[in-house]
Parts: structure tokens; C-alpha cells; sequence
């Protein structure tokens, strides 16, 4: 009975992989007692689970041998904001940022460790549950205060250019996942600005100037090569 | 003559026999309807004799058979496959034409050709039936074939002998030889009258009159004569034949070889003709060769051709051909003669005035006087039959009279002077004045007016000077010798001069050739690819002939052109023409015998082995087409240009197989790097896993977390090598597509520190930045894949304590990045190798190197058309140096 409880409390996880051997090896990982775990070995298979399981988390392989991955991204996106982490081979960095264009939450790339799985799903979870985040957010020396602007490094306030400080708030807003540089773009300067990327840079260059303690080794704005960036938390 | 101890086949003998029946194997059968007249029914026997065939169950075919309505005929040619003729357009008529490319493409067993000697419609492929007839046999296709005895050229000349009518369709004896088999149509000349008088011959309404006079008793049994005659030559011909090689004793003739000379003059296709037949009968070589004397070389243009048409009948007529330039016809015939052993040399009777051989004894008295061992055979002939039939070529021109006119005027002026000097000279020293103007003579105007300047001189001095003055009177009879004198030294004088102009003259020609082809052949040693040679080819054929020129090549199945001269366009025709010279590998179009409405000349570029191409020329006139000097030039440009071609292509090929046995020495590498960095970590990976399934129980937790370590870093090694295995693949396959993006060059060190962090550790990592560095254009992904393979080296081979050294800087418009270590270096012969795949440097044991990274990152940097190179840092370490081009951008606002 209180078993029966405990696993409705649990959060749900769907894998949706046509490779048995990545299903099982997934299977034993998270099997422990976590999370409550349903699989599905093709698109359309993951797409019907999505509505009648009903995840919290869905780890997705993009090759799928008969729908695209990024169409069932799409396709669950028509109706539910479910968190949705990608898992790609490193050969497709275009593939990343179209499947997070398209609404994945966040990618892990294969091969990867039991300990980078867990915690993307964790904070994956976490975003979820926490939809309206903390006005004020906080990792290590960084402090941002998204209700009063204020932006403060070691205690030290820290003035930004109303552009940077729009870049911070996002990266804030969505910290812990990997922000594409259409999403910036499109969110900071409007649809106007998407193909002049290189202002984008340079902004990040000067945030990093103002908030890393050395910019060439950032410990905050983390970037993602050929994807993005993402705010450390 | 005769030898009779020489009464075995010699080698030689034995070769040929084996050539000539290893050739038709190959070919085509031949079978000649011979008959003597028209009417004795080859048409109806060939005829026949392809029914039998066909019933024999051959693919019998008619190719052209003309039946002149005869119902005979016609009933014969009722259910034979009969191929559509051609229509050839000539002048708005449509001329019916044999179409060759229809029997080419049908591929018969046999096909019936009718009349040999037919003259095919100007835009033919060839002009003569007989060359199509040649090519029919080429590509294996047996021929049947009717021709009458008198179109045989050694016979043409006979024949007009005997029947007063020249034959102008003739067909080259050797066609006879090839003919496997020859059927001798024969019947009576009584018959043969009998049905000329029923109208069973036909015979075209304007040629009724000529006709009539042929059908005479007494030519059709002369004709008949010569057919029995020439078929019996060729049965004993046979019969000799298998007696060579059966090797039966029998009276062999001995090896003669015959010599003719010929010149341009008239006599001389006559000449060739009789030592053609003399040489049949000897069963004899022959040789003919031109003896080009400087004066030669002053020959008009018409008897140069007649030349070049004389020597090309004695090819074709079986003969060696050759040309000689000296100055001395005697010496040079001699010469030849003995170096080609000769045993007869044939020359005509000389025909020139008696008085002209006290002056210079005939060519052919020297020659006799001096040829030794040699025979001297004299041709006679009827003068009076062909010297109308070529019109003597000699035409005074406009500029021989202008000399005469000039050297009349030099005699008028000095007798002016002479006049003038009258009062202070004797008449004896007045002759050096005369002289004076006999000289300018023969260097100026040549050497006929310079002889006429000494006549005229002579007379002026002896009516004008020479007392009793005012008249040709002498009374001092001394001056007789002066006369003399003055005469003599004049001819002597412009003879000489002029011998030494036209020898000049003859030199300087050679030697423009000789310099051209020198040219040719230096620039074709320079040239290192087959585009340079055809350039080098086009170039010198352009300056030394001043001509067009155009070279083409074989493309897979067609011709494509390679290089052409300017303003140079070849039509469709023209093409089919160079098309036709490189598969037949022989000359064609203009001024060659096939297919010679064309407008340029196509010459095979052709060596031992195959034919490498076509060079087509346009020459700068017509007569430059028939000159010897530019066919024998034109055929030494294409020879060179063929030896160079193919040299070029040797070398590709040795070029081609080095880079095959790079490959394979790589692809050996490759197989070796895989089979060992592959299994290594898979070897510890499955060992630690099966060891922790089978002996968990006893194994400390500690030994545990110490194999799973193990196990988990042979995985991410293997995981390493896989990607970097991939990433090669992709680089060499050309597959690597750049996603390049302004980018910062800090965020750039950024990744590759965050990539590699968890690998080096807190290993101390210095990085330098230039303050003032722009964005720049890459592929950040790429790049920062780079800049971790430097850094896993450095971290790899640099002892653990020393520091990394990463520093970025801009030098003008290139961003140059450093990585570098204190590690062993590389030995200085080795830095560019380190490159190479699989290079990895012979120190520590277990770095555990792929052997692809640096040559991911040379890979990867030349995509972005920068360059990477290494060093030996002072103090010990290596360096590595990345060099980026920086494209300018216009200044960017911070804020967008």
C-alpha cells in the first residue's frame, strides 16, 4: 500500500530509443527506485505513451527508424510542455539546435555518464516544478535580483548595458538549459536581428568581462559549441 | 645474276610469309571478279557465286551491285539482302553511292561490291571504291568484288598502248595480291563481240563512240592476254609461296633490289611504272627516291607536285621512298644505291640534245661510268605519247624577263662609262667594266640573265669599242681571245654565284626546319603535363608553318578538342574526318587520299604502341598542302608531339603508382593503428567486467573502484579514437563542412579548457590574450576540437609539473594561436611529419597516442585556409602554431 503511494509520487520518465542495448542500459540506471519508468522503441510508440503515461520527462533519441526525431518534439509540443531531453550522437550539432529550436528542454551526447544523466534529469524536474522561478537567483559569487535589476558579483553591483542585462534575465529565467542562439537572438533583438549572430557574441563577451573572474575560463555563462549557451546554476 | 647456292628460304622470306598470314587472319577475304572487257559477266558470277554462299548458309549481303536493268542480273540479285545506297549531293545532283557506314554497321560475312575502280562522288570518305573496299576488309568483313584487267595501275600505261584510251579509274596492283582469291572471267573476244552487237553489254550513250573503237578483235585479245597473264603471274606467285614454306627446292631468284630516280619531269610516272613491273617479274624490292638539288629547289610549283604525285604512285606501287637533298644528282644516287645495297638502278633514256650532253655529260653516263658491281637498266620510251599529256612546266615568268631587261640596262651603262672613259682608257681594260656588270649580275638577277649580260656585254664591247668601232667588224684579231675571255669568265662567274645562292638558299629552308623542329623538341622537354605539351605543340606548329592548328584527344569514346588556334571552328565534317584518322590511324582529309573535301589535315598522333590523338592543320595556301618539306615537317611535329604525349602519360602512370603505394603503406598503417588502439582498451574494458562478474565476492572495494576506473578511462580512450577515426574519414573524404561564424577567440580558449578540464585537471594552464583581437570567421565546434587535441598532447607528453603556455595573437590580418609545452620536442627531421598520420613520436610507453590528432587539426585548419606547423621551443618543449586568416568586418556595435 505504501508502496503503491510512493511510486505515484514518483516521477515518470519515458525513453523513447529503438536501440535495445541504450533501453536497458537505461533501464538499470534509473530502475532504482527514483523513477518510475516506461519505454518505447519507435515515434509513433513514444508519441502514444506521451498522452497515456503521461511523463514528466521524456528522454528522446533523435534517429528513430520511422518518425523524425524533431517532428515528435513538434508533435508533443502541440499540446504539452513536458520537458524533453534529447539524447544525440556528436556528429549532428546542427540536429541539437534544431531539436532544441523545436522545444527540447536540454541534449545530452552519447556516450554519457549515469552521473550527467541524473542530473539533467533532476534539473530538468526542477525547472518544471518551479515554472515561475525565484526573483532572485544565485550561484556562487553571481546574484541576480530579476525584480529590482540588480546584478551584483562577490557583493560588488555590477552595471549592465540594458542588451546585456536582457541576455542575463533569459539566460537566468532558463538557467541550467542550453538556450540555442536563435532563441536569444529572437527573444533579446526580436525576429529583426537573427542573422547578424555576431552581435550576440559580443555581447556575451562583454556580460563575461563584467561577471566571470577570468572570462577565458567562465565558470557561468557556459558556452555550448556550435548549439549555444547555458547559464550555469 | 643468279646465285644457286642460295636456294633456301631465308628468315627473312619466312617472317613476311608469317606476317602476311597472321594479317588476314584478321581481315577480310578478298575475291576479284577479274575479266578483260566489259560484258564477259563478272557482275553475273560474283552473283552466283554469293547465291552458292548464301545457300551454304553465309550472311550474304549486296553492298552496291549495278545491274544496268539486265534481267539476267536482276533475277540473280531477287531475294538477296540489298543494302539502301547513299545519295551524295555534288554540284545539285544526287549522285547513288555505295554507303559504306551501312555495310560497316550490318557487319555481313560477305559483301558484294560491284566495280572496283569506281570514282566515288567528291564528299565521299574516299575517293576510290577501293579504299572503302579496304576498310570493309579492316573490320574482318569478306569481299566480293568485279574489276576489269586495264583499271590496274602497273597495266594503265600498257593498256592506253595498246587501245589508244587512257584509263583514268585505277586501282593499285597490290589490291591484287591481298585478293584471296581471283576468278578470271573468260570467255571468247568473238563472244563477247557477238553480244555487244545483241545489246547484251551495256554501255552508257556518250561513251558509244570510245566504246566501239575498244571493242576491236584485236585489243580484246590483247586485254585478254594480259588478264590470263596476270592471273597465271599470281598462281605462280602462289605456288612460289608454298614452296617457300614447305621449303622445296626450286629456282629461287635471288634477293634483287631495284633503284629508280625520278624527278618532276614527265617520263618519270613512266619510269616508276616499268620498274614496277620489272621489279614483279624479278620478284625484286624496289626503291625510288627524289634527288632534291639546289637547283631542284628552285623548281617551279607545278613539277614540285608532280614530284610529290611521282613518289606517292611508287608507294603505292609498293616501293621504298625516299627524298635526298645534294648537290650532286651522280654522287647522290651512287650513295644511296650502295648503302640500301642495291643491284639495278633503272633510269630513262636521256632525251636531251646532243649538244647540250657536250656540255655536261648526262646524269645517266656518269652514273654508268661509276656504278660498279651495280646494273644500270635503260628505259626507253615513245616520246610522243605523254608529253602532251603534261604540258612542259616551263614558263618564262614576268621577273626572268625583268633580269633580262635589268642586265640589258647594266651592259647599256657601262658602255656609258666606258664612252665616258674612252679618252683615258685602252679598249682591253674597258672589258673590266663589262665584267664589273656581269658580276652585279649574277649576284642580283640570277644566272640566266647574268649569262645573258656576258653575250650582250661582249657584242656592246666589240661594236662600240673594238676598232673598226660602229661595227662588229674586228681587225686586231687578239681580241677574239678577249671575247673569249670575257664570255667564259662570265658564265663561270654567274654559275658560281648562282650555285652558291640556291645552295644557300636550300640551307637556309633546312635550317628554318631544323631550328623549328629544335624548338619543338625543347619546349616539349620542358613541358611537365600534357597541357604544356599540347600548348608547346600548337605554338610551334602555329609559328613554323603559319598555321592553324587544332589538337584533339580521346575522350572516352569521342574526340574532344584540347587546343586550338585562335578563330579555328571545326564543323561536324571536320570532325568525322579527324575522327576517321585517329581510328584508321592514317592521314586524312586535304591533300591526302581520304575524304579529302576537308579543309584542314589530319595527321594520327601516333607511336609504336597505339595513337594517342589527331592534330589537324590548316595551312596558310595550297600549295604549302603538296609541299614535301611541310608533309615530312608536319609528320615530325606529330611524331614529337605523340613521344611527348606519351612520355607525359608514363610519368603519370609512375606518378600514379608511387601515390598507390603511399595509399597502401597508409591503408597498412591505418589496419595496424586500428586493430591495435581498437583492441587495447576493449581487452581491459571486457577483462575488469569480467572479472568484477565472476570474482566479486573477493575483491576488496577499493580493488573494485580501481578497475572500474581503469575500465571507465580504456572507454573513454576508445570513445576518443572512434571519434577521431570519424573525424579523419570525414576530413579525407572531403566531407568536413566548415559552419564557420564570427566568433570570439576568448570563448574559443573558453571551450577547449572547459572540454578538456576534467582530463588535465588543475594542471596549471596559461593563457595569453591580446587585448585588441576582432571576431573572427570559423567553425567554433572544429576549432575548439583543434585547440583540444594541442592541449591533450601538450598534457600528455609535458611532464606534469611544467605549465601549458596557450597564447592568441593578431599580426595584421592573421590570428596566430600558440600552443606549447615543455615536453621532449620532436627531432628536427620529424617536425613536418608530425602531420602525417599515425606519426607518433618513439617516447613514452603507454601516451597512448591515436596518431591522428595533429593531423585532424592540419585538416581542420587547412579548411579554413590557414596553416599549422611546429617547432622545437629554446629550453626544450614543442610549439604549435596555428595561423588564421582574419577577414576584416566593419566595426561592430556593442549593442546592436
Amino acid at each position: 500500500m505504501t508502496a503503491e503511494k510512493s511510486t505515484d509520487n514518483l516521477p515518470r520518465i519515458l525513453v523513447v530509443d529503438d536501440e535495445l542495448a541504450i533501453r536497458r542500459f537505461l533501464h538499470t540506471v534509473l530502475s532504482s527506485g527514483e523513477f518510475i519508468l516506461h519505454e518505447a522503441d519507435n515515434g509513433h510508440a513514444g508519441l502514444a505513451s506521451a498522452t497515456a503515461f503521461r511523463p514528466d520527462v521524456i528522454l528522446l533519441d533523435l534517429g528513430l527508424p520511422d518518425l523524425d526525431g524533431i517532428e515528435v518534439i513538434k508533435r508533443i509540443r502541440e499540446w504539452s510542455p513536458v520537458p524533453i531531453i534529447v539524447l544525440s550522437v556528436r556528429e549532428h550539432e546542427n540536429d541539437k539546435v534544431s531539436a532544441l529550436d523545436a522545444g527540447a528542454d536540454d541534449y545530452l551526447t552519447k556516450p554519457f555518464g549515469v552521473g550527467e544523466l541524473l542530473a539533467r534529469i533532476r534539473a530538468a524536474l526542477r525547472r518544471s516544478l518551479l515554472e515561475i522561478s525565484e526573483p532572485v537567483f544565485i550561484s556562487n559569487d553571481l546574484q541576480v535580483d530579476l525584480g529590482s535589476r540588480r546584478v551584483t558579483v562577490n557583493g560588488f553591483d555590477i552595471s549592465l548595458t540594458p542588451t546585456e542585462y536582457d541576455i542575463l534575465r533569459f539566460l537566468v529565467i532558463h538557467a541550467g538549459k542550453v538556450l540555442t542562439h536563435g532563441q536569444i537572438l529572437k527573444q533579446v533583438w526580436g525576429m529583426t536581428n537573427l542573422e547578424q549572430p555576431h552581435v550576440l557574441r559580443v555581447n556575451i563577451s562583454n556580460l563575461r568581462r563584467k561577471i566571470e573572474v577570468d572570462p577565458s575560463r567562465p565558470r557561468h555563462i557556459i558556452t555550448e559549441p556550435g548549439v549555444g549557451y547555458r547559464l550555469k546554476t | 645474276m643468279t646465285n644457286s647456292d642460295d636456294i633456301r628460304p631465308t628468315p627473312e622470306a619466312m617472317l613476311k610469309l608469317a606476317q602476311a598470314e597472321e594479317v588476314t587472319a584478321e581481315l577480310g577475304k578478298l575475291k576479284i571478279f577479274l575479266g578483260y572487257a566489259a560484258g564477259v559477266g563478272k557482275t553475273y558470277a560474283m552473283l552466283e557465286a554469293a547465291r552458292q554462299r548464301k545457300k551454304d548458309g553465309r550472311d550474304v549481303v549486296v553492298g552496291y551491285v549495278e545491274s544496268h536493268g539486265r534481267s539476267e542480273t536482276d533475277a540473280l540479285l531477287d531475294g538477296m539482302e540489298t543494302l539502301q545506297r547513299k545519295e551524295v549531293l555534288y554540284l545539285g545532283v544526287a549522285l547513288p553511292e555505295m554507303d559504306l557506314d551501312a555495310i560497316l554497321n550490318r557487319k555481313p560475312q560477305i559483301v558484294l561490291v560491284d566495280e572496283l575502280a569506281h570514282s566515288n562522288a567528291p564528299g565521299s570518305r574516299h575517293e576510290k571504291r577501293w579504299q572503302d573496299v579496304e576498310e570493309i576488309l579492316e573490320t574482318g568483313i569478306d569481299v566480293y568484288t568485279t574489276v576489269n584487267i586495264q583499271h590496274f595501275e602497273s597495266l594503265n600505261d600498257v593498256v592506253a598502248q595498246i587501245t589508244g584510251i587512257i584509263v583514268r579509274e585505277t586501282v593499285p596492283d597490290r589490291l591484287l595480291d591481298l585478293a584471296f582469291e581471283i576468278k578470271l572471267i573468260d570467255i571468247s573476244p568473238e563472244d563477247l563481240i557477238q553480244r555487244l552487237n545483241e545489246g547484251k553489254i551495256y554501255i552508257p550513250d556518250q561513251a558509244a563512240k570510245a566504246i566501239e573503237k575498244f571493242f576491236r578483235p584485236g585489243n580484246l585479245m590483247a586485254l585478254r592476254e594480259l588478264s590470263l597473264r596476270r592471273t597465271a603471274a599470281r598462281v605462280d606467285d602462289q605456288m612460289r609461296a608454298y614452296m617457300e614454306t614447305q621449303s622445296i627446292a626450286g629456282p629461287w631468284p635471288t634477293a634483287e633490289r631495284l633503284l629508280v630516280c625520278v624527278s618532276g619531269s614527265p617520263y618519270s610516272e613512266k619510269l616508276i611504272r616499268a620498274t614496277f613491273r620489272l621489279a614483279e617479274e624479278l620478284k625484286a624490292q624496289w626503291f625510288t627516291v627524289y634527288i632534291e638539288t639546289p637547283a631542284g629547289g628552285r623548281h617551279v610549283q607545278e613539277n614540285r607536285e608532280r614530284v610529290w604525285q611521282n613518289l606517292r604512285l611508287a608507294e603505292g606501287l609498293g616501293a621504298q621512298v625516299g627524298t635526298i637533298t645534294a648537290t650532286d644528282v651522280t654522287d647522290a644516287v651512287l650513295e644511296y644505291a650502295g648503302r640500301h645495297n642495291i643491284t639495278k638502278i633503272v633510269m630513262g633514256k636521256p632525251n636531251k640534245p646532243r649538244w647540250r650532253e657536250v656540255l655536261s655529260p648526262p646524269v645517266v653516263d656518269r652514273i654508268i661510268r661509276r656504278s660498279g658491281a651495280v646494273d644500270v637498266v635503260i628505259v626507253s620510251f615513245e616520246q610522243d605519247t605523254s608529253a602532251e599529256a603534261h604540258p612542259s612546266p616551263k614558263r618564262r615568268r614576268p621577273f626572268e624577263l625583268r633580269g633580262y631587261a635589268a642586265s640589258l640596262a647594266l651592259i647599256a651603262a657601262a658602255t656609258v662609262l666606258c664612252e665616258l672613259l674612252r679618252p683615258f682608257l685602252a679598249p682591253t681594260n674597258m672589258v673590266m667594266f663589262y665584267l664589273l656588270a656581269v658580276v652585279i649580275a649574277s649576284v642580283r638577277l640570277g644566272r640566266k640573265p647574268a649569262i645573258a649580260s656576258a653575250f650582250l656585254g661582249v657584242l656592246a664591247f666589240d661594236f662600240f669599242f673594238v676598232p673598226p668601232r660602229m661595227t662588229f667588224v674586228v681587225a686586231d684579231t687578239q681580241y677574239l681571245l678577249t671575247f673569249l675571255g670575257l664570255f667564259v669568265v662570265g658564265v663561270v662567274i654567274s654559275t658560281l654565284v648562282a650555285r652558291a645562292r640556291e645552295r644557300a638558299e636550300v640551307m637556309r629552308a633546312r635550317e628554318v626546319q631544323t631550328a623549328s623542329l629544335y624548338y619543338l623538341s625543347r619546349d616539349l622537354a620542358a613541358s611537365a603535363n600534357s597541357d604544356a605539351v599540347l600548348k608547346a605543340v600548337l605554338r610551334n606548329v602555329e609559328e613554323a608553318l603559319n598555321a592553324q592548328v587544332v589538337i584533339m584527344l580521346p575522350e572516352g569514346e569521342r574526340l574532344d578538342i584540347m587546343a586550338t588556334s585562335d578563330g579555328l571552328i571545326l564543323d561536324i565534317k571536320e570532325q568525322a574526318v579527324a575522327d576517321w584518322a585517329f581510328r584508321n590511324s592514317h592521314p586524312a582529309g586535304r591533300a591526302t587520299d581520304t575524304l579529302v573535301s576537308a579543309d584542314l589535315i589530319y595527321l594520327p598522333l601516333q607511336t609504336p604502341a597505339s595513337v594517342l590523338g589527331v592534330m589537324g592543320v590548316k595551312l596558310a595556301s595550297q600549295h604549302d598542302y603538296h609541299s614535301q618539306e611541310t608533309r615530312r615537317l608536319l609528320d615530325a611535329f606529330a611524331t614529337q608531339a605523340a613521344m611527348a604525349m606519351e612520355r607525359i602519360r608514363f610519368s603519370h602512370q609512375a606518378e600514379q603508382a608511387q601515390i598507390l603505394q603511399a595509399r597502401e603503406n597508409l591503408e597498412r598503417a591505418l589496419l595496424n593503428s586500428i586493430s591495435h588502439d581498437l583492441r587495447t582498451p576493449l581487452v581491459s574494458v571486457t577483462g575488469v567486467l569480467y572479472s568484477l562478474k565472476e570474482e566479486e565476492a573477493h575483491l576488496s572495494a577499493q580493488a573494485r573502484r580501481d578497475l572500474l576506473d581503469s575500465a571507465c578511462s580504456e572507454a573513454e580512450r576508445l570513445n576518443r579514437f572512434v571519434g577521431n577515426l570519424l573525424d579523419m574519414t570525414r576530413i579525407e573524404a572531403g566531407a568536413i563542412r566548415l559552419n564557420a561564424e564570427l566568433c570570439d577567440v576568448q570563448d574559443l580558449l573558453g571551450c577547449a579548457m572547459a572540454a578538456t578540464e576534467q582530463r588535465i585537471g588543475n594542471r596549471s594552464v596559461e593563457i595569453k590574450l591580446s587585448g585588441d583581437l576582432p571576431l573572427v570567421s570559423m567553425d567554433l565546434v572544429l576549432m575548439t576540437q583543434v585547440l583540444v587535441n594541442l592541449l591533450d598532447n601538450a598534457h600528455k607528453y609535458a611532464p606534469v609539473e611544467s605549465t601549458i603556455e596557450v597564447s592568441a595573437t593578431l599580426d595584421n590580418s592573421t590570428l596566430s594561436l600558440e600552443v606549447s609545452d615543455r615536453g621532449p620536442g620532436v627531432p628536427e627531421h620529424d617536425l613536418k611529419r608530425v602531420f602525417d598520420k599515425f606519426y607518433r613520436i618513439p617516447i613514452p610507453e603507454g601516451t597512448g597516442g591515436t596518431g591522428l590528432g595533429l593531423s585532424i587539426c592540419k585538416g581542420i585548419v587547412e579548411a579554413h585556409g590557414g596553416t599549422i606547423s611546429a617547432e622545437n621551443r629554446s629550453g626544450g618543449g614543442l610549439k604549435i602554431v596555428i595561423l588564421l586568416p582574419v577577414v576584416k568586418t566593419r566595426e561592430l556595435g556593442y549593442d546592436g
